[in-house]
């Protein structure tokens, strides 16, 4: 257990580290807005843990940072970078809207788990396009994955005015987002089970996110498709040469990875908007997941922990702003714990390439 | 004579490792030292110090008498000291001048146009001068490894080398070539050169060196007379014990045959044909050697017939079953184990633990996965027992296996292949850069299996190791093969022709 916990520490210490470090350097930030760190950082931690339907509220924000985080980590331990995200997350929003609308008669019981899988389908379905590109054609995913995300929000936005308007479907007017899902369609909100919980829009789709990450804890560390997924991630000569097919596992990964972000999109809609909106731009929780996934160190424990830290600095900004502090300090926070932690990888591979090397040259 | 070359108590810590611990070095004018010593025994590391590669961590260094701060190579080239990597430097595209003058380029006009024409001369000159025939204008990517080591060894006598360090020289070579190499430093050290040569192999020293010093885990041993010693002193010497370097293996009728390989085409990773038409069987209880120099085809062989390499022609049949361009964990199961050539690159996961390892290509199957989840108790298990009977020095079976030496890496590859009990064992580089225990250990496994009647493919780019332990020897080169040979007859000169390209002998 303490051997355990030592390790739980080793794991943990640098992005801790990262955290309280970026902390005292934001407060530069706040002091020279003329403001108090301590009035910034206490409104922060007020805003969003302060009771609990501002609890609820962080949670709301965590759900699909969960997700979209597992999602680039995933990717990330089959040797892949899935910045698609947002692109994925798009098309699982989208999906799931279309399967709620075609399938309405359905009784909720089945119409909710059908839409969250079409969700995770159509996310995954758009993953796969860069994962079998990568592996028939050696196709780069960064390049892929980045080009499908504004082609994904350019057929959002198109389906949003034209197959899935209101006024395609049921006659109305035209409008700037797609038809509601229908109610029975729609995720149990926290508050009707649980009242303390109050005003919060917190919904079931967060135990769906932790499942998911226990679920992918359990899929790559405890059975063999995990096993071939991190080999091909660490080794793809020597996986080859264990019998794994590589091209399948590529294509494998991203299709996981792609159905994660496609069911934070398909949680999102089924739980809070009921809708898709036309947009201006991307979403942002794809590229979020990157920033999620790097904190969590790739972890699907570690995800979940890094995901609430990103849910509680943007819901606490809000009461931030509130105190008289620019919530641009929040997102100064954010990127200097990025870089930390992106640091400390670069920082651990220089020195295993320096040890490497040294230990090359002893013969 | 006088010592060119002097190193006093060096010592070179690199982080969690001593390298060298206060070593003494002398090189006297005019003689070839061999320093000798197993993989990682520091020998290396000792020599880069002298080049400047590495600055000592204690401990000075004499250069003519004068105590020099070699502080780069740069400091080293212009004492007058030159070496030869094991892997060389050399520009392929490049002609065999362009990379003579490489980094010391005559010029015209001031200094803005490359003068070709003295350059080929200047080249040519020393070519003579030192009796290295070579033509300066071919590519170097067009040559043999052999000549690709004189172009090495001139580049650093164009830059004035009179003192040359030579790091394992002769592992590319043909045993021929080996000879001719033994010829040309003989030659320079009559004009006044003076050589050190890195080496693991034994009888080199004693074919080549006028004295040996002999470093073992980092510490200078001995300093020998080349005529006061003989190899098995030396091995001695060098591993710290009693070696036996002869293998024991009894007379064996081979059985039926258990692998067929037809007519095999297959191309290398450049697209130009590796293979063109190999045929040969492997029967039950032999060990079927593959010898020839390093880039022949060998591994483009052992990677078609592990499914790892499409064939382009041809075919590999395994007990009546045809396994031409099946996936590769077909070939698994139809009973073909392969301890890999390279084990970083395909051997070993290096950031999995050492159970995880012990079950690449089985981890699918029962009992370490049961409808797709792992049963990590049975793994673990299984990986103990493994670590047991093979001798596999680790704390645990959950350390990643990047922290094993390199020998017990490989014996973690052995382990596994054998567990399987395959049908047919290929077995290709298994004893590279390995210590001397790991290898008797290894070479003693082969001979089993081959004793409980199993095929065994051999491929070794170690002639004394294919003479040892082969029952029959293909000879490859050029992607085809030259002759197949009965091990007990085989000479070294017989295969080093064959190695060669030359016809076999009738």
């Amino acid at each position: 257990m303490q051997k355990k916990l030592k390790y739980l520490f080793e794991n943990i210490k640098y992005p801790l580290l990262a955290i309280v470090l970026a902390f005292l350097i934001g407060s530069i930030f706040v002091i020279l807005t003329e403001n108090s760190p301590i009035v910034a950082y206490s409104a922060l931690i007020e805003g969003s843990l302060g009771n609990i339907p501002k609890l609820g509220e962080t949670l709301l924000k965590t759900t699909p940072l969960i997700l979209t985080g597992l999602s680039v980590a995933f990717a990330f331990r089959a040797g892949l970078f899935n910045i698609g995200g947002e692109g994925q997350y798009l098309a699982g929003a989208i999906s799931t809207v279309t399967a709620a609308w075609v399938l309405q008669d359905l009784p909720g019981f089945i119409l909710v788990p059908i839409i969250l899988l079409a969700g995770a389908l159509g996310g995954a379905l758009w993953g796969s396009v860069p994962g079998v590109l990568k592996a028939k054609l050696g196709v780069h995913e960064v390049i892929v994955t980045i080009m499908l995300n504004y082609i994904a929000l350019a057929m959002t936005n198109f389906l949003v005015r034209t197959a899935l308007n209101p006024s395609t479907l049921t006659g109305s007017e035209q409008k700037a987002y797609t038809v509601l899902i229908p109610e029975h369609a729609r995720l149990l909100k926290f508050n009707t089970f649980m009242p303390v919980f109050g005003y919060s829009f917190l919904h079931v789709g967060l135990l769906i996110a932790i499942a998911c990450a226990i679920g992918i804890w359990f899929l790559l560390f405890k059975t063999s498709v995990g096993y071939e997924i991190r080999s091909v991630g660490h080794n793809p000569y020597a996986s080859e040469y264990g019998g794994i097919s590589i091209s399948r596992n590529i294509i494998l990964s991203m299709m996981i990875s792609g159905a994660l972000a496609g069911i934070a999109g398909a949680t999102t809609v089924a739980g809070l908007t009921y809708k898709v909106d036309q947009a201006s731009g991307l979403p942002g929780y794809g590229f979020n997941g990157i920033a999620v996934a790097l904190v969590g160190k790739n972890h699907p424990l570690g995800v979940l922990a890094s995901a609430f830290l990103f849910g509680v600095m943007s819901n606490g900004a809000r009461k931030m702003q509130f105190e008289g502090i620019p919530k641009e300090v929040v997102g100064i926070i954010q990127g200097i714990i990025i870089i930390f932690i992106a640091g400390e990888a670069m920082l651990k591979f220089m020195t295993t390439r320096k040890k490497k090397a040294d230990k090359k040259e002893v013969a | 004579m006088a010592n060119v070359v002097e190193m006093k108590n060096i010592t070179k810590v690199f982080p969690g490792v001593v390298a060298n611990d206060n070593v003494n070095f002398a090189l006297e004018q005019g003689e070839i030292h061999v320093l000798l010593g197993e993989n990682g025994a520091g020998k290396t590391t000792l020599m880069n110090q002298l080049y400047g590669l590495y600055e000592p961590t204690s401990g000075e260094i004499y250069i003519n008498g004068k105590l020099t701060n070699i502080k780069d190579p740069n400091v080293a080239i212009s004492m007058g000291i030159g070496m030869v990597h094991q892997h060389f430097m050399l520009v392929e595209p490049f002609t065999v001048a362009e990379n003579i003058i490489l980094g010391s380029e005559p010029s015209l006009n001031g200094g803005v146009k490359l003068d070709m024409e003295k350059a080929v001369k200047d080249v040519e000159e020393i070519s003579t001068k030192y009796g290295l025939k070579v033509d300066p204008n071919v590519k170097i990517q067009d040559i043999s490894v052999g000549m690709q080591q004189r172009v090495e060894i001139l580049k650093a006598l164009y830059r004035g080398a009179d003192i040359l360090i030579l790091d394992e020289p002769t592992a590319v070579l043909t045993p021929q070539e080996i000879e001719e190499l033994g010829e040309i430093l003989r030659k320079l050290t009559k004009q006044g050169k003076s050589i050190i040569l890195i080496t693991h192999k034994l009888k080199e020293v004693m074919a080549m060196s006028d004295r040996v010093t002999v470093i073992r885990r980092g510490k200078k041993i001995e300093t020998l007379k080349n005529e006061n010693t003989n190899t098995d002193e030396l091995a001695e010497i060098m591993v710290g014990r009693k070696v036996n370097l002869v293998v024991d293996k009894d007379e064996k009728v081979a059985g039926d045959v258990v692998m067929s390989v037809k007519n095999l085409e297959a191309l290398d990773n450049r697209g130009i044909p590796a293979l063109k038409g190999v045929s040969f069987e492997v029967k039950a209880g032999e060990i079927f050697a593959v010898a020839g120099v390093d880039g022949n085809g060998q591994s483009e062989l052992v990677e078609v017939i592990t499914g790892l390499r499409k064939a382009t022609g041809g075919s590999v049949n395994l007990l009546g079953t045809d396994l031409t361009n099946k996936p590769t964990k077909s070939v698994i199961d139809a009973g073909v184990s392969h301890i890999p050539e390279d084990r970083h690159k395909r051997g070993l996961v290096l950031q999995h633990t050492l159970a995880e390892n012990s079950v690449l290509g089985t981890h699918r199957d029962e009992p370490f996965s049961k409808s797709g989840v792992l049963d990590y108790s049975t793994i673990h298990n299984f990986c103990l027992e493994l670590i047991e009977e093979f001798d596999v020095r680790t704390p645990n079976e959950k350390v990643a296996a990047k922290s094993l030496s390199g020998g017990n890496q490989q014996k973690l590859i052995v382990a596994r292949e054998l567990s399987r009990k395959p049908e047919l064992l290929i077995a290709s580089q298994p004893t590279r850069g390995v210590d001397v225990g790991a290898i008797e250990f290894i070479h003693k496994r082969l001979v089993a299996e081959r004793d409980k009647n199993k095929a065994v493919l051999l491929v070794s780019l170690e002639l004394d190791e294919v003479m040892a332990l082969a029952d029959r020897i293909a000879v490859v080169y050029d992607g085809q093969i030259v002759g197949i040979i009965n091990g007990k007859d085989a000479t070294e000169k017989e295969l080093g022709i064959m190695m060669a390209g030359g016809s076999q002998k009738k």
